[in-house]
């Protein structure tokens, strides 16, 4: 079983990317399940064809502390498996904490089968409290991918992801296997996430080119590979789920200092200028 | 002026009052104790430390040592790493203890502190260990905590290295050391050879010798918890407190686990040697059977005096299920069951239990005193047992209360002398029938007082 960690910066598109990339390794015939850790339960919303999903936290707060397996994980498209943690409502409560009652929950639930291939965490934003490092402690996820395209406050989340992964790698031993690139259309895009994963001696493992097919399938609650399976979009992601699949890169980050990052965007970046 | 508990049942949610359980540390604490020479550390408020160690102080009345991470404002933003790294250091330098077991508290786990990274970064002088707990006090109670910390000990001591070492390990359950060590004796009466862990006998009832000792002699040596991942089979007592911890050995070392209630009257009892005398092939002793007579003898003598009345017990879930048996056995009518701890299996097991002995009983776990006290108004029962926490619903509905289980507060000796094994059986005869009788020559109208009972 390989437990994987996806983090970038908020709004860059780690659920989306997560969800298309799971649809194409469920298409391979692998035994997926998605762990959303976001507070906003949006993690599944396009396996699952929709909200459909009551979170982790909810059926807590509603059910009381005996909850059964099937109370919180849904199946989706490819049999995908899928749970929510969810979170309290804005503005109140700690949302770190429940992303740790919800996987410990789901350890002791027995969520975990052998039959597992993949088991995806989908985390939100920033690695900003303990909570949100859950998925990359002990024995959790091993290898992490960060989500990011040329803009500079995406690179600049992703280099602090790396610290944190650093932090965790020398005692956890959890590894970067990758950036993915969710292509913004910005100026010398892939040259310079190549050069910043350079930089950090990881890869950039897969381009995704930006498609507003992504956007129309999000539209009708699905993954790109069920909308429009014979688009170029829909090979796109199933090139990443390859790319992941046979990815044998795992390293430690070497994240870089501000003022390292800014020059490898003036040298990259305005390239075209 | 004890009774303010309303009659009328009124659906409850969001509120418990009189809870009948406590924080999770309090469990963890408890277990660490039964390790020789182990220092419980408390990764929390100096507040949470305080409370845990006087709780324990007041059931078992003997000094709790304990040290904590003592955190503050800083710590509650920047993650208790620093404390927990200078306290390690700080307590092996001066009071030099062989183990430190760390639990966590409530402000360390919504911080999310990442216990074992923080011990594999801390200084630990050669020779010295440091095992840890997650203990939540918002999920489950101190059974929890204490399973946690059991389970700990395994987690991060236990190894099978291929020596089998021809032992059975025993995992008590929480319990006093009374019946820690009442456990031990059968177990040494049948010449079975066995690693019991955690072992609070010759700790938590040491002796006054005049000369204060931060270790006592007693509790589960390291190397017996390491050696622990070579015994034969892991005898758990109570499946609350005790079978994660014999779950993580069969995963980490397997060791074979089987799932027992806590010995408490005869049926249980009789498992227990049982299943020891077949995992060991050593016969039951003459003593102990000799023993088991003597109860039944007891039973023959005084069951007019107990038999049919109805009793409320209370606490923690794997003594409440031990007792309830143990009153069917006797032929009294348990028909108020009740725990803290929340737990559907609790329910389920009990129910089964007054269904097959055809009783129409109320069962509930994550339940609460005033519940309890709720449904006695209802229908008043003869007998309540329980903690201290039970004696507020006795005084006011003039119950006999026989104490059993934790915490006692307001009585001693309860924590020297057993509940478990034949003894323990006699013991709980002697209280029951005792409690009855003195109510009964306490309202005897002068005419019926009688001498011989």
């Amino acid at each position: 079983m390989r437990q994987i960690a996806i983090y970038g910066k908020g709004g860059i598109g780690k659920s989306t990317t997560t969800q298309n990339l799971t649809a194409g390794l469920g298409e391979m015939g692998k035994q997926v399940m998605i762990v959303g850790c976001d507070p906003k339960a949006d993690s599944t919303r396009l396996v699952l064809g929709g909200l459909a999903q009551k979170s982790v936290l909810d059926t807590l707060r509603e059910e009381g502390e005996e909850i059964e397996l099937e109370n919180i994980m849904k199946s989706g498209v490819f049999g995908i498996r899928c749970v929510e943690s969810g979170g309290p409502e804005p503005g109140v409560g700690c949302a770190g904490r429940g992303i740790i009652t919800s996987i410990n929950m789901l350890e002791s639930l027995g969520a975990y089968t052998e039959d597992l291939d993949y088991v995806f965490y989908d985390v939100l934003g920033d690695v900003v409290c303990g909570g949100f490092a859950m998925p990359i402690r002990e024995g959790k996820a091993q290898e992490i991918y960060i989500v990011a395209s040329g803009e500079l406050m995406a690179l600049y989340a992703a280099n602090n992801i790396s610290k944190g992964i650093l932090k965790f790698a020398n005692s956890g031993g959890c590894r970067l296997g990758g950036i993915i690139c969710n292509s913004r259309k910005v100026d010398g895009e892939r040259e310079l996430l190549e050069a910043f994963a350079d930089e950090l001696g990881s890869q950039l493992i897969y381009f995704v080119p930006r498609d507003n097919l992504v956007q129309r399938a999000e539209i009708n609650k699905k993954t790109v590979i069920e909308f429009a399976p014979d688009e170029p979009q829909a090979e796109a992601y199933r090139g990443l789920a390859k790319a992941i699949s046979e990815n044998k890169m795992f390293v430690v980050p070497k994240p870089m200092d501000q003022d390292r990052l800014e020059e490898l965007m003036m040298k990259y970046g305005f390239l075209g200028l | 002026m004890w009774d303010y508990t309303p009659p009328e049942i009124i659906p409850r949610n969001g509120i418990v009052i009189n809870p009948a359980k406590t924080c999770q540390p309090i469990g963890a604490m408890y277990a660490a104790l039964g390790v020789h020479r182990c220092l419980p550390h408390s990764h929390g408020s100096q507040g949470c430390c305080s409370y845990h160690r006087m709780h324990l102080s007041r059931h078992f009345r003997d000094p709790i040592a304990a040290s904590t991470s003592s955190f503050t404002e800083g710590a509650a933003v920047f993650g208790g790493g620093a404390n927990l790294k200078t306290a390690l250091k700080n307590v092996f330098a001066i009071y030099n203890p062989d183990i430190i077991a760390v639990h966590t508290t409530c402000l360390s786990e919504t911080i999310g502190d990442d216990i074992q990274v923080y011990i594999n970064q801390a200084q630990v002088p050669p020779g010295k260990a440091v095992i840890y707990a997650n203990t939540p006090s918002y999920v489950g109670s101190h059974v929890t905590g204490f399973s946690n910390m059991v389970k700990g000990m395994v987690k991060g001591l236990s190894v099978n290295n291929n020596h089998p070492n021809g032992k059975v390990n025993i995992i008590p359950g929480f319990v006093n050391p009374g019946d820690m060590r009442e456990i031990k004796r059968m177990l040494k009466a049948m010449e079975v050879r066995f690693i019991m862990f955690p072992d609070t006998s010759g700790v938590l009832d040491a002796p006054l010798t005049g000369k204060y000792e931060m270790y006592p002699a007693g509790g589960t040596k390291i190397e017996e918890l390491i050696d622990a991942g070579n015994s034969t089979v892991t005898l758990a007592l109570g499946s609350f407190a005790s079978e994660d911890a014999a779950q993580e050995l069969r995963k980490k070392a397997k060791v074979r686990p089987l799932i027992l209630r806590n010995p408490i009257g005869i049926r249980a009892t009789d498992n227990f040697l049982m299943a020891v005398s077949r995992a060991t092939g050593q016969e039951i002793s003459a003593e102990l059977e000799e023993e088991r007579g003597q109860v039944i003898d007891v039973m023959v003598d005084l069951h007019d005096q107990y038999q049919d009345k109805k009793v409320a017990v209370f606490g923690d879930p794997d003594i409440v299920i031990a007792l309830t048996s143990f009153l069917l056995e006797l032929g009294m009518v348990p028909n108020y069951v009740l725990t803290g701890t929340p737990s559907e299996a609790f329910a389920k097991e009990v129910e089964q239990m007054l269904d097959e002995a055809g009783i129409k009983g109320r069962v509930k776990a994550g339940g609460d005193l005033f519940t309890l006290h709720q449904w006695i108004k209802e229908a008043p029962v003869d007998l309540l047992m329980g903690t201290s926490y039970g004696k507020y619903i006795a005084k006011a509905e003039n119950i006999p209360l026989v104490r059993v289980g934790f915490p006692i507060l307001d009585r001693g000796v309860h924590s020297y002398l057993p509940i478990v094994g034949y003894k323990g059986a006699l013991r709980l005869i002697e209280m029951i029938s005792n409690a009855l009788l003195d109510k009964q020559d306490r309202e005897a109208a002068d005419e019926d007082f009688e001498l011989i009972l």
